[in-house]
């Protein structure tokens, strides 16, 4: 029997090295993960992000100056379900992940170039779009107005956020107004679909920039997957709402993989030329 | 049909034909029928009066409430339909074309539900294609070139949600909408009549003025929708459309419509003449007034209204430029 305990033991000595690939199952070590980006080796699955570490990727070394920062969620509804008051979830997702709202805005410098970004984070309850979110691409987009700049937007989103109601929805017709002002002006507005862009995010800032771009294998599409199924009674293709989908439907320019995103951006950026 | 929470009515109504059926003509008889009368309206006021969120979403999907056909009928004195995107074909679930209200000509958008189940197979029980919201955005700048004012009826469960419709660009369909709406050169003037049901409901909604009549609702997703993720049980739909906050009335509050269209008693179903006077007097007086708006402040005027809408912490409303 000692011999047993002894090797399970080791077992649980062993320190984590491996990543199991959430698509491909594939293990691949933790370090050569990381490495890579979070995008596996073998499948270029491309991992969720958090907002900072796809910062670190496009933002030129200390040229990052965050907007709007202070703006958090209020509960305009006093919505409670469940699992309780959605104050109370607010409070506890921004103190877990040490961030405000499920965006981040600001602008900085991509190879000496001067852009406004603004990047979704999905473990903000899975990225939802609140009124806080809205008004911090709001804001960003009338900096990007006002100081001539180019607007790019990463997303990540579930969609919607059902806490705040009908107002969670009035943020489709907010953001989009910010971007129609910038199509006025003959400011670039780029958005970058990342896994997931779905729902009331896919329908409104996301699917209209001058360019749409996706991660590889990125999961896009307005309705869900099983509300579908559910309607049309028939199973869906195995690559339907995927990047590669989208793009082969018309409605992606291109699928960049994340190591090269940064380049990418800065290389269409300079087919336009500010008046 | 009668809903579920109006049984007690149902019961004095049955009483009520009872004595009228009786072939005595005498004069007890028909004071007891007035009573009963008198009776059974103040019940039905009172009862509509405080009808819970979920009652409220029972009565704005009434089968019997009226749907564009009838409006069109009973609201405006010409509709010349116009059919089609000029891409991909002609989506049955939102219609549109020219249409005259009093001595006002408009573009008229709207969902188009059914009243039998075959007719709302045909039109996808008002639920949107992207060719139908592509058709909107059509007639929509047809309307900017012409000057006409844009009127749109919004009662729809929802975008379809189908391969077809993922296929052909929905969540494209419906932000290009949104996008273009925002800076539309002619009044927009939104009715929410029956179901707001969410994107498929904005994607023709962002108006200078958005109205709702008093037992619509519009709402960011359907309560059984939003019971079977928060709660998971569909059954919760009750709890999960008080939290909402759907209504007319709530919504007022919150800022996101400007103003309530009230119906007749028990509810527009019960009374579509009244109701139509009612919608007409209102959409007329709305667009006398827009009318006198310069294009550049029409655009302004929708801007800030959705500009302001949202509620979060640490930050009053920034001053949009």
């Amino acid at each position: 029997m000692g011999w047993f305990t002894r090797k399970k033991a080791a077992v649980e000595e062993k320190p984590d090295l491996w990543t199991v690939c959430p698509a491909c199952k594939a293990h691949v070590y933790k370090e050569e993960w990381q490495a890579a980006l979070k995008v596996c080796p073998q499948c270029n699955y491309h991992e969720r992000l958090a907002c900072t570490e796809r910062l670190a990727l496009l933002a030129d070394e200390d040229s990052f100056m965050e907007f709007d920062a202070d703006i958090r969620p209020a509960d305009p509804l006093k919505f409670s379900d469940a699992k309780g008051p959605y104050a109370d979830k607010a409070q506890q997702t921004v103190e877990k992940l040490k961030l405000n709202e499920s965006i981040l805005t600001g602008g900085c410098k991509m190879n000496g170039r001067s852009v406004v970004l603004g990047i979704m984070d999905f473990r903000f309850l899975g990225g939802s779009l609140a009124s806080g979110t809205g008004e911090k691409i709001f804001l960003a987009a009338d900096y990007a107005l006002r100081h001539k700049l180019p607007f790019i937007i990463f997303s990540a989103s579930g969609g919607a956020r059902m806490h705040e109601g009908i107002l969670s929805l009035m943020q489709m017709a907010k953001t989009c107004a910010a971007i129609a002002r910038l199509n006025e002006d003959g400011i670039p507005y780029i958005s970058v679909m990342t896994d997931p862009t779905t729902g009331g995010v896919s329908a409104s800032f996301a699917m209209v920039g001058d360019i749409n771009i996706a991660e590889p294998k990125a999961l896009i599409g307005f309705a869900g997957r099983r509300v579908i199924e559910q309607t049309i009674k028939q199973k869906l293709p195995d690559d339907f709402q995927t990047a590669e989908y989208l793009q082969e439907h018309g409605f992606v320019d291109h699928i960049v993989n994340r190591a090269e995103m940064k380049d990418f951006l800065c290389r269409v950026l300079r087919y336009w030329k500010e008046n | 049909m009668d809903l579920e929470f109006e049984k007690s009515l149902v019961e004095l109504e049955q009483q009520m034909s009872e004595l009228e059926g009786g072939s005595d003509n005498n004069q007890q008889l028909n004071s007891q029928v007035t009573q009963l009368k008198r009776k059974i309206n103040s019940m039905r006021k009172k009862l509509y009066a405080d009808l819970t969120p979920w009652q409220t979403v029972q009565v704005a999907r009434h089968p019997e409430r009226p749907v564009l056909r009838d409006y069109i009928e009973g609201v405006f004195s010409e509709f010349i339909e116009l059919h089609g995107d000029r891409a991909f074909g002609d989506d049955k679930g939102i219609i549109g074309g020219f249409a005259s209200i009093g001595r006002q000509r408009v573009m008229l958008i709207g969902h188009q539900k059914g009243k039998t189940t075959e007719e709302n197979i045909a039109c996808n029980f008002g639920m949107g294609n992207p060719d139908g919201y592509r058709k909107a955005l059509r007639l929509m700048k047809l309307a900017e070139k012409y000057n006409l004012p844009v009127v749109s009826f919004i009662d729809t469960p929802g975008a379809y949600p189908g391969l077809e419709a993922e296929a052909r660009g929905q969540a494209e369909a419906i932000a290009r909408n949104l996008t273009e709406m925002a800076r539309l050169e002619v009044p927009v003037v939104v009715l929410v009549t029956g179901e707001g049901g969410s994107g498929g409901a904005l994607g023709i909604g962002v108006g200078n003025v958005v109205l709702m009549l008093s037992h619509a609702v519009y709402s960011v997703i359907s309560p059984e929708g939003c019971a079977s993720i928060l709660w998971r049980d569909g059954s919760k739909a009750p709890e999960a459309a008080a939290a909402l906050k759907i209504t007319a009335d709530a919504l007022l509050e919150l800022g996101v419509i400007d103003g309530i269209i009230e119906e007749p008693v028990g509810g527009a179903h019960r009374d579509h003449a009244a109701t139509f006077d009612a919608v007409k007097t209102e959409i007329s007086q709305q667009l006398a007034r827009l009318k006198k708006m310069s294009a550049r402040r029409l655009v302004e005027q929708r801007f800030k209204k959705f500009a302001m809408l949202g509620k979060f912490d640490n930050r009053k409303y920034a001053v949009h430029r």
